[in-house]
């Protein structure tokens, strides 16, 4: 089997979890979720350079990955459970009173795997830039990733953020967006369109690499020339365009799945087009 | 006790100072500010250190982020701005990615007050002690002047957590003494009395120092605590005094709703209910103004302590 093959069976069982997660506590997020399960899982499966055996919030000598749109807290769970930062069947106590998975990620709890609590939106980039200017403090050459949302960026934070890494080039940041082009109360371009969003981190100093963020070989790809182009003067935008909801058919593509649960006939017909390679939890 | 004026300073300064004088002894500290360095006296640290200090512009929000980031891999962030940006304008950051996240950042906020004067309302954040002491886990801390606020601004390096460091701008009566160590969370009994104590941050430490005479003058025994922490409260330090004088005058440089005389009389509501008057700003803006003019204006003198103990001692009387 490929690493790509690989890949693809571990994506299609992180959305069986996904969907299984929020239809159990009929609460959470699965679009966005779904969208982005081929990215953590190629990050976290393949690219990034992590030492999920202990977790160390500092994170000395391993990259960094941070989740700034926080409500798709299913997918990051399933895949930080998968990958063995915790028991895999701790998943079943996602939205549970007492749960350490909390509808947002969160810190408060000592869940490995999570360095911030997310959830309010546009503050993961800053602290992103944060802990990358102490990586270089620390003479630390690993990077840092941070995925947010394309309805996030509406948020000024997001760039107070582009403008600080833009302009004193903080250049071990590889910034995500899932540009899925859907948020809440509709289709981006509706709500409050972002314009050209290359043009405006190209304007504010960034490199920006576009990708199709639902195929795997692409994603890959587009991870190992961000890393290239690490240390080179620019911080670096990989702009991935998604589906939200992404591997369920009846999920795709709208905005109408963002926080919606489904019900036990639509989980029924998700998990049919979702096939169990490694064992549900 | 007898307090004596060393010299004045502003609290400010005393900052600036800590902070060059705590990051020559850890390595790990490092400073950010949002384009007023001048004002929070950071000059020094900069240029001491210019790979340890971080200039994010005029974006408060975003330092506060960056700083709560910096903490990862092991860094002390020292993250400064007037109080009003560092509490009211980034408040969301400060709660989910400082306080909820448990991040080892120290918020550093100057022109505090009132006595910023001149800029008036729009930057004389009253409420910050308020926002800041209701996020679970935050460490609130307002030093009375310059000695304090340098020992104080050293003192938090080594505590690990959140914490916010309230201070101001003009020049005021600097009287700790430079050997006095600063205890987080451990309030200074500066005046034994028995008829009255008087609990004062900040500022209004040395206005009530100021009102000592006028009441013993008047017959009136008062005692005087300093509580430069907040954020946990010295509850110990408060009943034991309370339990003596029976009567209490809480004097802040800041809103009643919320601030110190608020936390005062939760502990004495539940433990040992006792008159008490606030001298504080009383649901109103502030405005231009020179400190001393505004801190008359809003009855936040001496003379309104004299008033207010003076109230405090009569409504125990009538017990």
């Amino acid at each position: 089997m490929t690493k790509t093959e690989e890949l693809t069976r571990m994506a299609s069982q992180v959305r069986r979890d996904i969907v299984r997660m929020v239809h159990a506590n009929q609460s959470g997020h699965p679009g966005g979720s779904l969208g982005c399960a081929d990215l953590l899982v190629a990050l976290y499966f393949d690219h990034l350079r992590i030492n999920s055996a202990s977790f160390s919030m500092d994170g000395h000598q391993e990259d960094l990955f941070f989740l700034s749109n926080g409500h798709i807290s299913p997918l990051f769970y399933s895949v930080l459970a998968r990958k063995g930062f915790f028991s895999l069947s701790e998943l079943a106590t996602f939205r549970v009173i007492h749960s350490r998975l909390q509808g947002h990620p969160t810190t408060h709890d000592g869940l490995p795997g999570v360095r911030v609590s997310s959830g309010s939106l546009g503050q993961g980039l800053s602290v992103a830039i944060g802990a990358a200017l102490s990586k270089k403090l620390n003479k630390d050459p690993y990077l840092v990733y941070v995925l947010m949302g394309d309805g996030e960026q509406q948020e000024g934070q997001v760039w107070e953020a582009a403008m600080y890494a833009g302009s004193k080039k903080t250049d071990n940041l590889i910034a995500i967006i899932d540009y899925n082009g859907q948020q809440i109360d509709g289709p981006v371009d509706q709500v409050m369109p972002l314009g050209n969003l290359e043009a405006k981190y190209k304007a504010f100093g960034w490199s920006v690499i576009p990708f199709n963020g639902n195929d795997m070989e692409e994603i890959l790809q587009t991870l190992e020339a961000a890393r290239q182009q690490a240390f080179k003067g620019q911080p670096q935008l990989l702009l991935m365009h998604t589906e939200m909801g992404y591997g369920v058919d009846f999920m795709t593509g709208t905005h109408h799945w963002h926080g919606i649960a489904p019900n036990d006939e639509q989980l029924a017909r998700a998990l049919d087009q979702l096939e169990e390679t490694l064992g549900d939890y | 006790m007898n307090l004596t004026i060393i010299n004045h300073q502003d609290t400010r300064s005393g900052f600036g100072a800590g902070l060059l004088e705590i990051s020559r002894q850890n390595p790990d500290v490092v400073g950010l500010v949002a384009d007023l360095t001048g004002s929070l006296k950071m000059d020094a640290f900069k240029e001491a250190f210019p790979d340890r200090f971080f200039q994010t512009g005029i974006a408060e929000a975003n330092m506060m982020g960056i700083a709560a980031g910096m903490t990862i891999g092991g860094k002390i962030p020292y993250a400064a701005t007037f109080a009003n940006f560092a509490t009211g304008r980034s408040y969301d950051q400060i709660r989910q990615s400082i306080a909820y996240s448990a991040k080892n950042v120290k918020i550093c906020a100057s022109h505090a007050g009132l006595t910023l004067g001149e800029d008036g309302a729009t930057h004389q954040i009253l409420e910050d002690i308020g926002l800041m002491k209701m996020l679970p886990g935050m460490t609130v801390i307002v030093p009375c002047d310059y000695n304090q606020t340098k020992a104080a601004t050293m003192a938090i390096a080594s505590y690990q957590g959140p914490v916010y460091l309230r201070f101001g701008r003009p020049k005021v009566p600097n009287f700790t003494l430079t050997d006095k160590p600063f205890i987080i969370g451990k309030a200074d009994l500066l005046v034994e009395g028995s008829d009255v104590t008087i609990f004062a941050t900040g500022h209004m430490v040395w206005q009530a120092y100021l009102a000592l005479n006028e009441l013993k003058e008047k017959g009136v025994s008062t005692e005087l605590i300093n509580i430069h922490t907040i954020k946990p409260l010295d509850t110990e330090a408060i009943i034991a005094s309370v339990q003596k004088t029976r009567s209490v005058v809480t004097a802040e440089e800041h809103q009643r709703n919320g601030g110190l005389g608020d936390s005062i009389a939760q502990v004495l509501a539940q433990q040992l209910p006792s008159p008490q008057e606030y001298v504080a700003v009383n649901d109103q803006f502030g405005q231009s103004g020179k400190p001393e003019e505004l801190l008359k204006a809003y009855k936040l003198d001496s003379k309104a302590i004299v008033q207010a103990a003076l109230k405090a001692v009569e409504r125990k009387q009538q017990l």
